[in-house]
């Protein structure tokens, strides 16, 4: 599992230094409206995915390595639309979100260590002052 | 006025190597790699407090932060194969960086989901909620963004 977490870790980071987002700028001029490029760079992983997450499960018994095929599970409630809200709030701001900042370290931009350790702190400011359970992955029925 | 001025290839082929990341760790393990669990997993390791103790994030924590170092690999892959030699420099300035990421930690652990996790395996998975934050944090981002730029900002 290590091995294959690592490997897909690299083809992801490699997506997104190719694509130029883990530019922050570059991030920032789609939101200014200036370069669409992000919808293409979004666009093209979400067709992907979506294929792999719809016909693996149907073609596989089980995952090539083991276990069972994880669904992603999405709720919708308050914390969903007002943790987006500050999420986007942040990203305005920033041009960096989760991936992208870690990712960034490889092509030797360690100023995104700030926006890291914004996002470690951010994360466990939430996490302390959170009464709900984390969302859980459940395998597929 | 064109809507790529950069071009537009790489931000294909790269959005589609991003899904073919995802794609990949799915079918080997089963496992939906979005990226803002991990700073919450990694919490997990020295933090006591009951919420970082839940399984979902013990259990997790492991491939994620392998998931994470497999994000750097890949852009130190790409910077040796199409770098000029010197890194890439970040022009935001930190507190902006700080500022941002904080909201960003805090926001995306509420949504329970980030740019990949609402973004890409959300979408992907034709999950309404995901939808609804998407649509959401485009919305305060682009806000923001602008507000910035009005003021003079980066």
């Amino acid at each position: 599992m290590r091995t294959s977490a690592l490997g897909a870790g690299m083809l992801f980071g490699f997506g997104l230094a190719f694509s130029t987002m883990i530019q922050p700028h570059v991030v920032l001029s789609f939101l200014r409206g200036q370069d669409m490029g992000l919808m293409l760079v979004l666009g093209g992983a979400v067709v992907v995915t979506f294929f792999a997450y719809r016909f693996l499960p149907k073609w596989l018994p089980r995952p090539v390595l083991g276990g069972s095929f994880g669904a992603h599970v999405s709720v919708m409630d308050r914390s969903t639309v007002i943790g987006a809200a500050i999420f986007g709030i942040g990203w305005g701001l920033s041009g960096v979100c989760p991936g992208p900042a870690i990712a960034g370290l490889g092509a030797g931009s360690w100023e995104l260590l700030y926006a890291i350790g914004g996002i470690a702190l951010g994360a466990l400011l939430q996490g302390l002052t959170s009464s709900r359970e984390v969302s859980v992955v459940r395998p597929t029925p | 006025m064109t809507l790529f001025p950069q071009g537009w290839t790489h931000y294909l082929v790269g959005g589609l190597t991003i899904g073919a990341g995802v794609s990949v760790l799915f079918a080997l393990t089963g496992l939906i790699g979005g990226m803002s669990s991990v700073y919450s997993s990694t919490w997990s390791y020295v933090v006591r407090h009951p919420y970082f103790q839940q399984p979902p994030l013990v259990k997790s924590r492991e491939w994620r932060l392998t998931y994470a170092a497999g994000l750097i690999g890949g852009a130190l892959v790409w910077w040796l194969l199409f770098g000029n030699g010197t890194r890439v420099s970040v022009s935001i300035p930190p507190w902006q960086l700080a500022l941002g990421g904080v909201l960003v930690g805090y926001g995306a652990r509420m949504s329970r989901g980030c740019t990949s996790g609402h973004g890409i395996c959300g979408l992907a998975s034709l999950n309404w909620p995901s939808l609804v934050a998407v649509l959401t944090f485009m919305t305060t981002a682009f806000i923001t963004a602008n507000l910035l730029a009005s003021v003079g900002g980066r």
